[in-house]
């Protein structure tokens, strides 16, 4: 009978397609919406996640996010390399500067100083230059974004000075980054180099980078840490989430994507549920007439659900292609780079389209099995 | 289908007593069927006429095991329709009775084989088994040369045929035809008819039809005049004389 129920499902073609475009219509809205969502809140943590080398970060006791600084006294470094199970600590510097363009535009820039010794969280991948190169006098690596938004339409050159702070600096390399929650281009440079950038203050220090012992809990480390500074002491993963938490209660793209999602989830059931419920009404009474001849109840119910699985699945491939060719086709525009669906999403666009086509199997089955077979008579 | 029919005693394939079928509850309750007495034999096409809303629908429903009767008893091919509930009812249905209905009931994603092998699909043979006999069903009936047609590619003749052949692959025991000529031009009607009594018409098959077409009645073995939930009359071509034709 799963034969007779394929055969029910695809013998109208234009109603067939309309339940599956119903279903991929809701995927779509899911997925995608909750893709850039993922890929937004991902970007908040950007600069955190392309640290590889260490896996705690010391900060400010304040500090909410990593775009929300308070500067410690270069000493915290030096405090921090004595807690037992620290292998190493350096620092780090993490600030907002303007730049001026040779064209004498400004533009605001996010400005990462790195440790001058081991350029500990320094882009791992060039694109142009060499990470050596910022050893130079007032060296810095620009990332392959920034550096389209500063010259647009520009093939890239190195050599290109810019004014920082009344200080000159010379882009000697070109980078991949990822791509940070505002759109500013990132600078990298020595430590040193970016204190004379940063705006004059008393403390510059952002963060104390740390890696802990491979013997050592860095939960544990991270506890030592904070109870010998008294400053917030974080794993990688703490920090991350600490950032994205403070971004999801302190803005509204939760709220307003939250809204664009459940509104794929109402709508894609709407669709997909109205017109499979019809598609059933339609044949209510060939599934009378199969009663009569003897199909069980239970046999017709999972003649139902075989199609509602049909529907959902060719639904969800749809929906999940469509959006996945999305992201392909625009992974090289620049604002938009590094968007993409995690396997999560995915995960939940098909929970969610089976939610779907489970409302849509149910409204239905309810239909058909109320119904008397002698219906077949009227 | 495991449901197995014991040996009858009588050649008598349906039997009610006293049948009453109501609809609605309280004051809107409205009797349908007033106590209906009826035999139904083997061998024979039994007519079951009379006007619109006189219960002919509701009574062959009951009949066929699709609707409860409100009160009375009903013996289907030598079972007690008390008997026979749920899933066991559905697969009696399926394995003893063949149905014919008005506007044919074919499924349109399906060819002529296919809806025609519908009730041994139902019935768990293979589809290939299935459709092979279906197809030897069809050239029964004429439509040997129409088997991979849809039914939106057939006349409406040529759909009640390929109907009689969903009805009859089956070999059921019980064939309940609900005007089966209705929807049929005159030539057509005759051709639906006679193909029913030559090829449905067995010893050990009862045929019971539902019509007010009164171009049919020649074909009736026996007609059962129905009125206002009652039967008015029975006539049989015995007690006519074999040459009347009603």
């Amino acid at each position: 009978m799963n034969w007779v129920a394929w055969k029910m499902l695809t013998g109208d073609r234009t109603k067939y397609l309309g339940i599956v475009f119903g279903v991929a219509f809701g995927s779509v809205l899911i997925a995608h919406q909750t893709s850039i969502f993922v890929s937004l809140m991902r970007r908040t943590v950007s600069q955190i996640i392309d640290v590889a080398d260490a896996n705690v970060w010391v900060m400010n006791e304040n500090v909410q996010s990593v775009d929300e600084l308070r500067a410690m006294p270069e000493t915290e470094v030096s405090v921090v390399r004595g807690v037992a199970g620290v292998d190493w600590a350096v620092a780090l510097y993490k600030g907002m500067v303007t730049a001026r363009q040779p064209n004498g535009l400004h533009r605001q820039l996010i400005l990462m100083g790195l440790d001058d010794s081991s350029l500990t969280g320094a882009p791992r991948e060039m694109v142009l230059g060499s990470l050596s190169d910022l050893r130079q006098p007032d060296a810095v690596i620009i990332d392959k974004a920034g550096y389209s938004y500063l010259f647009p339409g520009q093939p890239y050159r190195l050599g290109t000075t810019l004014e920082i702070n009344d200080r000159r600096a010379v882009i000697v390399g070109i980078c991949k980054a990822s791509p940070p929650f505002q759109t500013f281009p990132v600078l990298f440079a020595r430590y040193n180099v970016a204190r004379q950038y940063a705006p004059p203050e008393r403390n510059v220090l952002s963060f104390v980078l740390v890696k802990t012992q491979p013997d050592a809990d860095p939960v544990q480390v991270c506890q030592r840490i904070q109870e010998r500074t008294g400053r917030l002491a974080l794993t990688t993963s703490q920090f991350a989430w600490r950032t994205v938490g403070y971004y999801l209660r302190s803005t509204g793209i939760p709220i307003n994507f939250g809204i664009t999602v459940a509104l794929g989830f109402i709508v894609g059931t709407a669709i997909a549920g109205q017109t499979f419920y019809l598609f059933t009404i339609e044949n209510l009474k060939q599934f009378g007439n199969l009663k009569a001849m003897g199909v069980t109840n239970w046999r017709i119910i999972q003649m139902i659900l075989l199609q509602a699985t049909v529907v959902g699945v060719l639904g969800f491939a749809i929906g999940i292609g469509l959006s996945a060719g999305f992201f392909e086709l625009t992974k090289d525009v620049t604002h938009l780079a590094g968007f993409q669906i995690p396997w999560q999403v995915a995960l939940m666009t098909a929970v969610a389209v089976a939610l779907i086509v489970a409302l849509a199997s149910v409204l239905s089955i309810r239909r058909v099995l109320v119904l008397e077979p002698a219906v077949v008579f009227r | 289908m495991s449901q197995s029919t014991p040996l009858l005693d009588s050649q008598i394939a349906v039997s009610c007593r006293g049948i009453t079928r109501d609809f609605g509850e309280g004051e809107t309750k409205i009797r349908v069927l007033h106590g209906i007495d009826l035999e139904i034999p083997l061998g024979e096409i039994t007519l079951l006429v009379g006007p619109s809303g006189c219960g002919k629908t509701t009574l062959i429903s009951i009949v066929c095991g699709l609707l409860e009767p409100t009160g009375g008893d009903i013996t289907l091919l030598g079972l007690s329709r008390a008997e026979l509930r749920g899933t066991r009812l559905v697969q009696f249905r399926g394995k003893n009775i063949g149905f014919v209905f008005q506007q044919y009931n074919l499924l349109p994603a399906l060819t002529a084989a296919e809806n025609a092998a519908l009730p041994l699909i139902i019935a768990g043979m293979p589809r290939i088994k299935a459709v092979k006999k279906a197809r030897e069903t069809l050239e029964l009936v004429g439509l040997g040369n129409r088997t991979e047609s849809r039914p939106s590619q057939l006349s409406g003749g040529q759909q009640q045929r390929v109907a009689i052949a969903r009805a009859l692959v089956h070999e059921p025991r019980l064939l309940v035809c609900d005007e089966p000529t209705a929807a049929l031009d005159a030539h057509s009607g005759q051709t639906v008819m006679e193909l029913l009594q030559r090829v449905a018409v067995q010893p050990d098959r009862a045929v019971l039809i539902v019509t007010h077409d009164n171009r049919v009645f020649e074909y009736g073995d026996r007609i059962v005049y129905m009125a206002d939930g009652h039967i008015e009359k029975i006539e049989t071509r015995a007690s006519l004389g074999a040459e009347s034709a009603f």
